[in-house]
C-alpha cells in the first residue's frame, strides 16, 4: 500500500510501452505507428482491448493536418464491441489524468492511456506558432526555439545559469540516453553545435520526430495482479499559467510548484525525476521548482525530452519512464513532470512510488 | 482511507451565448467568457470559487487555433487552476461535461467550470471537414455528405414515408421561436417551405441540415455541499456515460451504432431507469441532420426498431408531446460545432430545473441529454433530474 494516499482509489500506472522515437515514419500511418505500442503494453498486463475498463488518447490535429484525426488511431485500439473512450487535444499525461480521475469514480478498475505525435511531415516550428494567441501573438509567427531563447536568456540575465551550465545540461541527457534504446539522440552524438536563436545551440533543443507511447493504469488489487511491483500514483496535479509572456517571470515556474505541492512531492525525498524539458534552460528552471537540488536524484535517466521529443507523447512517456524504474526497482519514489504551451505554460506533476522491498 | 461510492453532482449554473451566424463584434476569448460569466451569475459564484477548469470543443482548424485552452486560460479565470481540453469529435461538448462531472463525482474538485465553444465564422467547417488523407475515405464534402447515405439506408429499412425528415425539421425551427438564444429564429417558418428547400445532399434538404454558429456554453458543476448552498434548483445527475466505435469496420451499423446503444444502456443502468419512453420527460438529442431525431429515438430505446418514424410522425416528440425531443430547437436551430453537445446537456438541465422558459416542458423531472461525433462513432449521455440521485 502506498504511504500516502489522499485519493479515494490507490491506482498504479502497471504497465508502459514506447515506440522507437524516429526523425521521420514516412512509411507508417499514425495508426500503424500506434498499434505495435498497444499491443506491446497489452501484452505486458495479459489484457486485451475488451477487457480494459476506460481507454484515453492524446494528439494534436495541427500535428497530422487534418480535423479529427484522432478517429482514425482509434481504429487500431480495436474498438469493438464499443468501448469507454475519451480523448484530450493534449499531451498523453493529460489523457492519463483523466483516466485516473475516471478510476477514482469506481466506475473503472483499468484503464488504457497513449498518445502519439508525427512531427516528421510538417515544420514543427512553424506549427506550433499557432498555438499563441491567434490575434495578437501568432501573426507575427514566433517559433518555438526562439519562445524558448527568450526564457534562456532571462535565466542568464537572472544569473541562474550560463551557457556553459545549459551545454552541460544536453551533454548529460544525451549520455544518458545511450542506455534507452528508444531514444533519437544517443550517447555522445550532439555537440553543442551551433546557435539555433542566441543563446539557445542546437545541443540545447530537442530533436524533431515520431512516436507513440502507452501506459496501463490500474487500481488496488487489480494492480497487484498486472504487476509485480506497481508503480502507485500518490499524488497527481496539473495547473496552468497565463498565455501572454510579458504577463509571466519566465525564471520561475508557479505551475509546477503549486501542481507539486498538491502531488506531495516534497512531504519526501524523491530519487528519480523524469522532466518534461525540451530545453536545456528549461531543465533550471523545473529543477528550481521541483526542488531538486540535492544530491541522490536521477534526472531524467531515460535522457528526457532532449533525446526524444514526440509532441504529445513526450509528456506521457516521462510518467512511463519513472513508473518503468519503480517497476524494476531502479526507484521507489519519483517524480514525473509532463508540460504544454510555450515557455512552460501548463504543467503536470505526478508522485509515484513503489512499496517497500 | 478510502471512501466508497461517487460524489452526488449537481448543475448550479448555465450560461450560453445568444448564438448567431457570426460574432463579429467578440473575439474567441470573449465569446467564450461571455458563456462563463452567465454561468457564475446563474450559479451565483465567483470565479474565485471554481477549482478547476475543463473545455472542449470540435476541431482545432475550424479557427485555426491549435490547443486554444493555452491562449483561453486568462479569459476562463484558469490561471494558477487545473485546465484541461477534452475533443472526441461531435459529441466533444457532452464529453466535455462528462469530464467535468467525474472530477467532482471523484472528489478530486468540489466546484468545476465546464464550457465549450465554438467560432465558426473564422473558417469554414464544411471544407475545414474535407482536409484529404492518402489512402483514407475523405469526408465527402462534409458531414451531409458522409451521412445522407446513411439517411437513406434507414428509409429503406424502415419503410418511413419521405415527409418525416420535414417534420422534424419543421418542428425544430418553431421550437427554437422559443428559445431566445437559439440561432435561427424563421418567424415564417412553414412545412411547405421545409419541404420546398433546395436538395442538398439527397434526401437531405437545405432546411433538413443545421446552420453554422458562433457560439459558447458554460455550466458550473458541484458536490452535494455546493449544491445545498444554491439559491436555484440544481440538475442532479443521474447518470452519465460515453461509448466508441471504430470509424469504418465491416460490421459496422451506420443506422443504429452499437457504441450508442451501449451508451444509453449504461446511462438508463446507472439512473435506475427501465422504460425510458415512460419514465423520461424530455429529450435534448444531438439532430444535425432532420432524419437522425427517428434513427435515434429507436438507437436510444424510445422505440422499438423501425418504429422511430411512427413517433415522429404521430407529433410524440412535438414541445406539447408525450415526448418532446429538442423542445431548445436542437442542432438543427443552432450548431455550434464543438458547444452543440454541451448545449444538449445544458438544456436537460435547465428543463429539469423548470428554468427553461418558453420552451419549457412542464412538469418535467427527469431529462437527457446526448451528443454524438466522428462517423456515428463517438456517444456521451447524461441524464438529470429534479432530485438528487438515490444513492
Amino acid at each position: 500500500m502506498p504511504t500516502t494516499s489522499r485519493y479515494a482509489r490507490d491506482v498504479a500506472v502497471v504497465a508502459f510501452a514506447q515506440s522507437d522515437h524516429r526523425r521521420r515514419s514516412d512509411e507508417l500511418s499514425e495508426v500503424e505507428m500506434v498499434m505495435p505500442v498497444l499491443h506491446q503494453v497489452l501484452d505486458r498486463t495479459g489484457l486485451k482491448a475488451g477487457e480494459i475498463g476506460f481507454t484515453c488518447s492524446g494528439s494534436s490535429d495541427y500535428l497530422a493536418g487534418r480535423a479529427f484525426s484522432f478517429t482514425m488511431t482509434l481504429d487500431g485500439v480495436g474498438a469493438w464491441p464499443p468501448i469507454s473512450e475519451s480523448h484530450v487535444e493534449m499531451d498523453g499525461a493529460w489523457a492519463l489524468y483523466e483516466a485516473w480521475v475516471k478510476i477514482q469514480t469506481g466506475e473503472a478498475d483499468t484503464a488504457l492511456v497513449y498518445s502519439y505525435g508525427k512531427s516528421s511531415p510538417g515544420s514543427v516550428r512553424d506549427v506550433l506558432t499557432r498555438q499563441l494567441d491567434p490575434y495578437y501573438l501568432a501573426p507575427l509567427w514566433p517559433d518555438s526555439v526562439a519562445l524558448a531563447a527568450l526564457q534562456a536568456q532571462a535565466l542568464i540575465d537572472a544569473g541562474e545559469t550560463d551557457e556553459a551550465g545549459l551545454a552541460a545540461i544536453g551533454a548529460r541527457s544525451r549520455a544518458a540516453a545511450g542506455a534507452n534504446p528508444h531514444a533519437q539522440l544517443r550517447g555522445d552524438a550532439v555537440a553543442p553545435g551551433d546557435y539555433q536563436v542566441r543563446p539557445l545551440r542546437t545541443g540545447d533543443c530537442p530533436p524533431i520526430g515520431d512516436g507513440a507511447a502507452a501506459v496501463v493504469l490500474a487500481a488496488g488489487d487489480t494492480a497487484r495482479r498486472l504487476c509485480a511491483r506497481p508503480a502507485w500514483i500518490t499524488g497527481i496535479d496539473h495547473r496552468i499559467e497565463a498565455h501572454g509572456l510579458g504577463l509571466r517571470d519566465l525564471t520561475d515556474s508557479p505551475s509546477t510548484r503549486i501542481a507539486a505541492e498538491h502531488a506531495g512531492v516534497f512531504d519526501a525525498p524523491v530519487d528519480t525525476a523524469e522532466l518534461h524539458a525540451p530545453f536545456s534552460s528549461q531543465e533550471v528552471v523545473l529543477r528550481k521548482a521541483l526542488r531538486l537540488d540535492g544530491e541522490g536524484v536521477a534526472v531524467n535517466p531515460s535522457g528526457g525530452a532532449l533525446a526524444a521529443n514526440p509532441m504529445m507523447a513526450a509528456g506521457l512517456i516521462r510518467i512511463g519512464e519513472a513508473a518503468a524504474r519503480i517497476h524494476r526497482g531502479e526507484s521507489d519514489r519519483a517524480v514525473a513532470h509532463a508540460t504544454s504551451g510555450p515557455c512552460l505554460q501548463q504543467n503536470l506533476v505526478a508522485v509515484l512510488e513503489g512499496e517497500p522491498a | 482511507m478510502t471512501r466508497t461510492g461517487k460524489e452526488p453532482v449537481a448543475v448550479v449554473g448555465i450560461g450560453q451565448t445568444k448564438h448567431v451566424a457570426a460574432r463579429h463584434d467578440v473575439s474567441i476569448a470573449g465569446l467564450v467568457r461571455e458563456a462563463a460569466v452567465r454561468a457564475l451569475a446563474d450559479a451565483e459564484l465567483t470565479w474565485a470559487d471554481i477549482d478547476a477548469v475543463v473545455i472542449g470543443k470540435a476541431p482545432d482548424f475550424f479557427e485555426g487555433v491549435m490547443m486554444p485552452e493555452l491562449y483561453l486560460a486568462d479569459a476562463l479565470g484558469a490561471v494558477g487552476k487545473p485546465m484541461l481540453r477534452v475533443h472526441t469529435a461531435g459529441s466533444v461538448g457532452g464529453s466535455t461535461a462528462l469530464v467535468a462531472s467525474n472530477l467532482v463525482a471523484a472528489r478530486v474538485h468540489r466546484t468545476v467550470l465546464t464550457l465549450a465553444f465554438e467560432k465558426q465564422s473564422e473558417s469554414n467547417a464544411m471544407w475545414g471537414l474535407s482536409l484529404p488523407v492518402p489512402f483514407q475515405q475523405p469526408l465527402l464534402a462534409g458531414a451531409g455528405g458522409f451521412f445522407a447515405p446513411h439517411v437513406r439506408a434507414y428509409m429503406r429499412r424502415t419503410g418511413a414515408p419521405d415527409a418525416v425528415g420535414s417534420l422534424v425539421a419543421y418542428k425544430d425551427r418553431r421550437n427554437a421561436l422559443k428559445n431566445p438564444y437559439a440561432h435561427l429564429h424563421e418567424h415564417d417558418i412553414t412545412l411547405e417551405k421545409v419541404q420546398a428547400s433546395p436538395m442538398l445532399w439527397d434526401p437531405i434538404r437545405y432546411s433538413e441540415t443545421c446552420p453554422s454558429s458562433d457560439g459558447a456554453c458554460a455550466m458550473v458543476l458541484t458536490d452535494r455541499a455546493g449544491a445545498a448552498r444554491s439559491q436555484k434548483p440544481p440538475a442532479w445527475v443521474h447518470g452519465g456515460a460515453m461509448r466508441s466505435e471504430p470509424t469504418l469496420f465491416a460490421g459496422k451499423d451506420f443506422v443504429s451504432p452499437q457504441a450508442g446503444k451501449d451508451c444509453a444502456a449504461d446511462v438508463y443502468r446507472q439512473a435506475g431507469i427501465t422504460d425510458p419512453r415512460r419514465e423520461i420527460d424530455a429529450v435534448e438529442m444531438y439532430v444535425p441532420f432532420s432524419w437522425y431525431e427517428p434513427m435515434w429515438l429507436e438507437n436510444l430505446g424510445f422505440a422499438q426498431e423501425g418504429e422511430g418514424w411512427k413517433l415522429t410522425e404521430a407529433g410524440v416528440t412535438e414541445l406539447d408531446g408525450d415526448l418532446p425531443v429538442n423542445p431548445s430547437g436542437g442542432v438543427l436551430s443552432t450548431n455550434p460545432i464543438g458547444a452543440s453537445g454541451m448545449i444538449r446537456f445544458a438544456e436537460a438541465a435547465l428543463q429539469v430545473r423548470g428554468q427553461a422558459g418558453e420552451h419549457q416542458v412542464q412538469g418535467a423531472r427527469r431529462a437527457m441529454g446526448h451528443a454524438y461525433g466522428g462517423g456515428a462513432q463517438f456517444f456521451a449521455m447524461w441524464l438529470v433530474g429534479a432530485e438528487p440521485p438515490a444513492s
